[in-house]
């Protein structure tokens, strides 16, 4: 957002060349130092610096981890390590927290009361929460690697899904690479036709003119005459009508550009930029299986020290140690235990609820955290009718429909039999709509939006599965939101150590929501609470 | 239009996407692994609609509330929405891990909702909250 604020500030006021050279000077810098200092492990993109390295020893200590997730996990994998003593409560039956896949036979019971059972076929799947692994994840790309977690691509962009708006082309979908390539060939032929009309001459000096007109040809698939035109060049990108091939009908045919206003008003342009930050830029991953393999990776490693089925009651320090009051979900039995310390995961929206005795700043900074609301629906169909029918193989759909996109499975390409497709990945006012329907009312409506874009899916529907986060009875919620004012009132009081007792999640992260801001966070926590049991001697 | 003109007009529009796309993440500075647009208010204008599209999503549509991990309060037969203001400050700032519902909802949904709570559900409260005691509270 800065950036974006930033850059037009300066289109604005005009830049002069010699801004221009020290811009490009700056950043070709910057890459270049982050080149040389990558592999040395110090300019990763998230904080992650590498496996750390608790030396020192434990001095006899226990530590009692809240949460079986993936904070919890690596908490208890890196302490356990460093020698201390771990005993870590989790809530479910389950560990693992929204690293977490559903698949057929799995259950999933919401508040309220509503059971689903997944009817999937065998190895179909959906993410209910986090579902792709950036590059920039060292983190967690870290622990799927060291844990045997196997990664394969996800299809993030892809340039044969649709771009859909139900106020353009009469709600027609539109291939991605048709309206990429015409809103790029739009904008450079605009351009270019400025530099030569010397509308820029004050900012752009003529030999720069001149390298600007080859790069927007370049980008734009520009005609000689800098025209984005009818041809080979922008049927290239945009599709033909007729694709080349061999023989007696081997003849190409391209296709007939939109015209700029059709491209402007549309206004698909919009998602064009969703696929260019950090988070969602090639190459991205999932896991083999989906994401509940990260679960099953960290179980592996520590799930011996793992107590399911325990909801947190109270949770009391004193200046000796840290106990924690437990009820048993499945006897009711009440149950307590101690440590020397607590690294608490519980999301923050749980966590305001239970009895504990901090100072007031981590106290009014645990209620400060809302929860966002999101929506996820899997859909299985009898066949996979995107890849048979449409050529999509992977990707996503993005629509102003409620459902927000459509994401089809990165996984089990050409496959004969049944597939499932993410069918709705709301945010917003929509997901606590969709929240208060019941599961078969939020999968009747993710269908009846669905086939405004895939009218397949009126005959080849088989089942689906809903979460609302706000009825995900363990988290209340999706992920943490934080705003300016929030950071700045209580972020660092939220992960200052009270006494014998610090918080770790992605809620105590600047990556909220993605499974590399509660790694990141576990470890500086677990970090400063090693330091503090050396420096108590 | 020159092209200065131009410029500015999609500086502009990126700034105002960029707007759109914050408020869509609901505040959030960095945005998650979420998803994108999606409407961000609510279509309701009755408190009984907004009630069922919005608050039911936690409080239930019998407004039983429910028992996890942690809890989502009944808002059904509730002592504490015996001073109208307290659910206006709730449902305008939120509560906890709940979220405001300031930016998704106008004064007078804001005043429809806690009237139809607090008139329902076995909440008998005669007093009637407006828009302007809403706004007020923004």
């Amino acid at each position: 957002m800065d950036d974006t604020a930033d850059f037009s500030h300066d289109s604005n006021s005009g830049m002069t060349k010699r801004q221009l050279l020290s811009m490009i000077g700056k950043s070709a810098g910057g890459t270049a130092m982050l080149m040389a200092m990558a592999p040395l492990g110090q300019a990763q993109a998230s904080t992650f610096k590498g496996p750390i390295s608790l030396e020192g020893g434990a001095r006899g200590k226990k530590v009692l981890v809240l949460g079986g997730g993936v904070a919890g996990m690596v908490s208890a994998l890196e302490l356990s390590r460093a020698g201390y003593a771990v005993e870590v409560l989790e809530y479910n039956d389950r560990v693992g927290g929204r690293a977490w896949t559903l698949k057929g036979g799995d259950t999933f019971t919401e508040l309220g009361g509503a059971t689903q059972t997944c009817e999937f076929a065998p190895g179909n799947y959906i993410n209910p929460g986090p579902w792709r692994i950036p590059t920039e994840h060292g983190g967690l790309i870290h622990y799927c690697q060291q844990l045997g977690v196997g990664l394969e691509p996800f299809q993030q962009q892809n340039y044969n899904a649709y771009l859909h708006s139900t106020a353009a082309f009469g709600g027609v979908p539109q291939r991605y690479k048709t309206i990429q390539a015409d809103y790029y060939g739009h904008v450079s032929e605009l351009l270019a036709k400025a530099v030569r009309q010397n509308a820029l001459a004050d900012t752009v000096s003529a030999e720069d003119g001149e390298i600007l007109l080859e790069s927007l040809r370049s980008w734009g698939a520009l005609d000689r005459n800098m025209r984005y035109v009818k041809s080979d060049a922008s049927a290239s990108r945009r599709g033909w009508d007729k694709g080349p091939g061999g023989g007696l009908t081997a003849v190409p045919i391209p296709s007939e550009p939109l015209d700029a206003h059709t491209v402007l008003q549309s206004g698909l342009w919009r998602n064009i930029g969703g696929h260019l930050s950090n988070e969602h830029q090639h190459a991205i991953f999932q896991p083999v299986g989906g994401m509940g393999q990260i679960a099953a990776g960290f179980e592996r490693a520590v799930g011996h020290m793992i107590r399911r089925n325990s909801k947190v009651t109270e949770i009391r320090q004193s200046d000796s140690g840290v106990t924690v009051n437990f009820v048993d979900t499945k006897s009711g039995e009440r149950l307590s235990t101690s440590a020397d310390y607590c690294v608490c995961t519980i999301p923050l929206s749980v966590l305001a609820q239970i009895p504990l005795n901090v100072g007031p700043t981590l106290a009014s900074a645990i209620t400060a955290v809302p929860y966002r609301p999101s929506v996820k629906i899997g859909l299985e169909f009898k066949r996979r009718f995107w890849e048979q029918d449409e050529s999509i193989y992977g990707g996503i759909t993005s629509t102003d429909l409620p459902i927000s996109q459509i994401s089809y499975p990165s996984y089990g390409y050409g496959s004969q039999g049944p597939g499932v497709l993410l069918g709705a990945y709301t945010g917003g006012a929509i997901s606590y709509e969709l929240t208060a329907q019941s599961p078969a009312e939020r999968v009747r409506r993710a269908v009846e939006w669905g086939a405004e874009i895939h009218p397949q899916y009126r005959s080849e529907f088989m089942n689906g599965i809903s979460v609302g986060w706000h009825r995900v009875p363990w988290t209340l919620g999706c992920f943490g939101m934080w705003n300016e004012q929030t950071r700045a009132t209580h972020y660092q009081n939220l992960c200052q150590m009270d006494g014998r007792f610090m918080i770790a999640g992605e809620h105590a992260s600047y990556i909220g929501g993605w499974i590399e801001g509660a790694i990141t966070s576990a470890l500086d926590a677990v970090g400063r609470l090693h330091q503090r049991v050396q420096q108590a001697g | 239009m020159n092209i200065k003109q131009s410029i500015a007009l999609l500086a502009a529009s990126v700034t105002l996407a960029g707007a759109l796309a914050a408020t869509a993440t609901a505040q959030s500075a960095v945005s998650g692994d979420a998803a994108s647009a999606a409407p961000t208010a609510v279509a309701a204008d009755t408190g009984e609609a907004t009630y069922q599209n919005l608050c039911a999503a936690c409080h239930m549509p019998d407004a039983m509330g429910a028992a996890g991990a942690g809890n989502y309060p009944a808002l059904a037969s509730n002592p504490r929405l015996i001073a109208k203001g307290y659910p206006l400050y709730v449902v305008l700032k939120g509560k906890n891990g709940m979220p405001p519902m300031a930016d998704m909802l106008d004064d007078q949904q804001v005043a429809d909702v806690v009237n139809y709570v607090r008139t329902h559900f076995g909440n008998a409260y005669a007093d009637q909250a407006t828009a302007t005691e809403a706004a007020q509270l923004r």
